[in-house]
This record gives structure tokens, sequence and C-alpha cells, in this order.
């Protein structure tokens, strides 16, 4: 690559630069700054959207009673059960069974904070689902492909 | 508390570049290409045993830590090394280490880091940065893929040191004692050569350009693995792994290349530069694919997974072509 054809897509990065190695005039490598590239910020956003589907399944599993908030959020932070157990040191059956809608029904506000303050949100949003997902998609994006009703 | 004079310079790779800050605070700038090279930083992996977001584990890189280990050994530099249990002991002996004037190495996880673009945050444990002051309550830091330094929390510090998960850093920090004069590199080069050419042609299935075949191999049968949608995610995070931060464009096929070329100037062997031209088209043909690749996640393109598969198999082959060349090139260079 050459360093007149480093892309400049911005995208992911925001306003910031990462830098590329290119070849100058001289064929020499150098570094060169790049604010992004289209193909990253497809393949980025392609990782968003596997998310937000995700996302879209235990809204309706949650509603459907299946399962406890703490679903929905243990999701959004791109957890697994194993992976909040272990951010939370709680047993990994604790955390299985605090994602039964019952269960979670009745935790003292102890562990609820904890949970909270791991999310970084309040205890009273802890325990009911939000209006929108808002992932770091970008803005005005639109989520391509056929949606699951 | 004060801050230190640190070489802040923005790289394309954190590992290397936290290693080629470190070394040129010690007083032996080396580039970053330079420690990437030496430090045998090159590789592919396509590991399906190995579940991320529960798709394959795939690499271009050699496994997170190996470069700073490479060359310090090569270099004969003394490294100090620490692991901690508890979290309040990890940031009180930071802090004591900043007050002795070290610029301390740490492992990290970009999920906790807010300076980082909240679409890249995900959870990679294997982040290096480095803390070179502090200030109330936040911590002024060196993130080698930064352009500037930035100040992060100390709480947020804090959680990046103690992030959950495979390779969990367990608060992992790291400063060079002492530096020996490097001196000439001819050695250390050609020994991160060899280290190269061992790993892209291990006998591994699932390791170098063996590996590449593995994937091209099962990448046909994706669609009816994953499910149409799935096999999109698969394929968006190959070209992640790829492209994304910090690989210097070319899934690092570009930055070692730029390390074949210092090399070739640095031994006066005209014969690496050729290699270094050869990778280079290399690496143009994988941002060849991860163009078609992300293409056809989005249905814009006719390739199908058979005709990306083929592109990667042939990427396999001039791989092998090329790192046996390069082997043979070590035996003539190598004393």
């Amino acid at each position: 690559m050459r360093r007149d054809e480093v892309p400049q897509d911005s995208g992911v990065l925001e306003d910031n630069q990462v830098v590329n190695y290119a070849l100058d005039d001289e064929g020499n490598y150098c570094l060169t700054a790049t604010a992004g590239w289209a193909p990253v910020n497809d393949a980025n956003r392609l990782a968003w959207e596997d998310i937000q589907e995700q996302l879209q399944h235990i809204r309706q599993d949650i509603v459907a009673g299946k399962f406890s908030p703490l679903a929905y959020y243990m999701t959004r932070a791109q957890m697994d059960v194993a992976l909040l157990a272990r951010y939370a040191a709680v047993a990994r059956w604790r955390v299985r069974r605090h994602l039964r809608p019952a269960v979670f029904k009745k935790l003292g506000s102890e562990q609820l904070g904890h949970y909270a303050q791991l999310f970084g949100i309040s205890v009273a949003q802890l325990v009911q689902l939000p209006a929108t997902d808002d992932l770091p998609m970008e803005s005005g994006a639109v989520v391509c492909g056929e949606h699951h009703e | 508390m004060s801050i230190l004079d640190f070489p802040h310079k923005q790289s394309a790779h954190c590992e290397s570049g936290a290693t080629a800050s470190l070394l040129s605070h010690a007083g032996f700038p080396l580039s970053e290409a330079m420690v990437f090279g030496i430090g045998a930083g090159i590789f592919f992996g396509y590991v399906p045993f190995v579940k991320l977001n529960g798709f394959p584990l795939t690499t271009y890189r050699t496994r997170p830590g190996a470069i700073f280990s490479r060359v310090t050994k090569n270099l004969h530099c003394k490294v100090i090394q620490k692991r901690y249990r508890h979290k309040k002991q990890a940031m009180a002996e930071l802090d004591q280490m900043l007050e002795q004037g070290i610029a301390v190495g740490l492992q990290t996880s970009v999920f906790w880091l807010p300076y980082i673009p909240a679409a890249l945050r995900f959870h990679f444990n294997a982040h290096n940065l480095i803390v070179i002051g502090k200030e109330e309550d936040r911590y002024l830091i060196s993130d080698p893929v930064v352009p500037d330094l930035v100040w992060c929390p100390a709480q947020d510090l804090e959680n990046a040191r103690f992030a959950q998960g495979a390779l969990a850093p367990k608060g992992r920090c790291y400063y060079l004692d002492q530096v020996p004069d490097p001196g000439h590199l001819a050695q250390p080069m050609v020994q991160g050569m060899r280290s190269v050419c061992s790993d892209m042609l291990a006998p591994i299935p699932v390791a170098g350009v063996r590996g590449m075949r593995l994937m091209a191999r099962s990448m046909p049968k994706w669609e009816q693995k994953y499910g149409q949608r799935r096999a999109k995610y698969c394929l968006a995070q190959v070209v992640r792994m790829q492209e994304e931060i910090g690989t210097g464009g070319a899934g690092f096929r570009f930055i070692y290349a730029a390390f074949l070329q210092e090399a070739a100037s640095y031994l006066g062997a005209p014969q690496l530069a050729a290699v270094a031209q050869d990778l280079t088209a290399i690496g143009d043909s994988w941002r060849e694919f991860a163009l078609q690749a992300t293409r056809c996640c989005k249905g814009r393109s006719a390739a199908t997974y058979t005709d990306l598969a083929t592109l990667v198999a042939d990427q396999a082959e001039r791989e092998e072509r090329l790192f046996r060349q390069l082997r043979a090139l070590t035996k003539q260079l190598g004393r």
C-alpha cells in the first residue's frame, strides 16, 4: 500500500487517528496516519449488530418472563454467565439463578447494587429494561439485512 | 506527583509500541518495526476449538506478551514483572514506582478504558500501555495506539488492570530494570526471523500457513454450519482481527515488511529488501481479501465464501514460499 492510498474513512475511530505502515515515493516504509477504513467500519458494525440481535431476542424473553433484566445488561456488556460470575465474584450457578425473574425479584439491595455498579448504572435502571439499546454503532446507522420479528 | 519525561510515539501495535518506547526511555531508541521483527510478531492462527464470541479464534499475530519477552530476552534486558492478588496493593505499588521515576507498563483490558472509542471497547485483555504520571485521582498514560498522552481516572485504570476472562491481566505490570547497550543487532534480528519462519511453517494444523489452509477449507462450510446470518459475523470477525486497530494494516504484514526493509539496510542484505517487497504485495492481497469479505457480508459483491476461501488458500501458498525463502536467507546471514 502506498502512502497516498492509505484510506481516510472515518467511522469507528470517531475523531481519532491510528497509524498504518505504507510506502513513500521512494518505496520506503513510513508511518502514515489514517482516520479509518470503510471495511473495518463495516466489520465493526456487524459485530455490534450481532450483539443488537441477541439483545432483541433477550428483550422478548424478558417480556415473556423467561429471564430477568440482568440477562439484558449482561449481554449488553458482552458478557456471558462465566464472565459475569468472575466480575461479580459470585458462583456461576448463582448468576444463573439470578437470571430467573422470580429469584431476581427477591434479590437484596446489596447484590443488586453490586451488579448495577459493575454495569455503570443505577439499581432503578437494573430492574427494568431501557427504552433503547444505546449501542456504539455509527450514528444514523440502519441495521442492514432482514429483521427478526 | 511528578510527571515523567517520556518519549511518547504513536505506533501501529500496542505491544511492539510499548516495548519500543520503554527501550527508548532507557536510552536505546529502536523503531517499532524493529521491535516487532526482533520479537517475531507476525503469525497466523485459525483455532476452531477456541471460540471468541462463539466463532473460531483467528489471529494474525503471535500470542500476547511474546513480543515483549522475546525482545527483552534477545537484548538481555533485566525485566521486573509483577502480578497482584489485591487491587489496592497493585495501585499503591504503581504509585510508588512512579514516585521513583519509573515508567510502568501495564497489561489492561480495552473494555474499561474510557479514552478508547466506544465502538472498539470489547473484552480484549492484552492491551499494553505505559503509565508515566499521576495527578490527584487520575493517571497520565502513554498509550501506544493513541496519538497523544491521555488522562485516565484511577478507578477505570484499576478496572482495566483487573479485568476478568481469557488472558486476565491480574494487575500485571512490568518495567525494564537494566538495559545493556544492545550493540550490534544482527544476531537478535536473525534470531527473530528464524522464530517467525519456524512458527509460520510449523507442522501444526492450526498454525502458520497450515492454519490458513485450514481456514480456507472450512470457510465454504460456514454458511451451512452457522447459518447465513451468523456466517457473516464470523467473516466480519476475521476482518476485524486482520484490520482493526493495532495491526498497522493487512494483519501485521506491512509492519513486518517494514522490519525486513530496515533489516536489509542494517545488515546490507538486499535480498531481504526483495522479500519485503514480496510481503508488501501479499499484504495488498490481504487488504483486497478484507474488502471482498466485507462486501460479501453486505451482500454487495458476487464473491461467495468459496471464492474468499480460494483467496486465502492462495495467500497460504505465497506466504509459504516467502517464509521458506526467508528461512534460507537466515542461514546465509546467521552466524
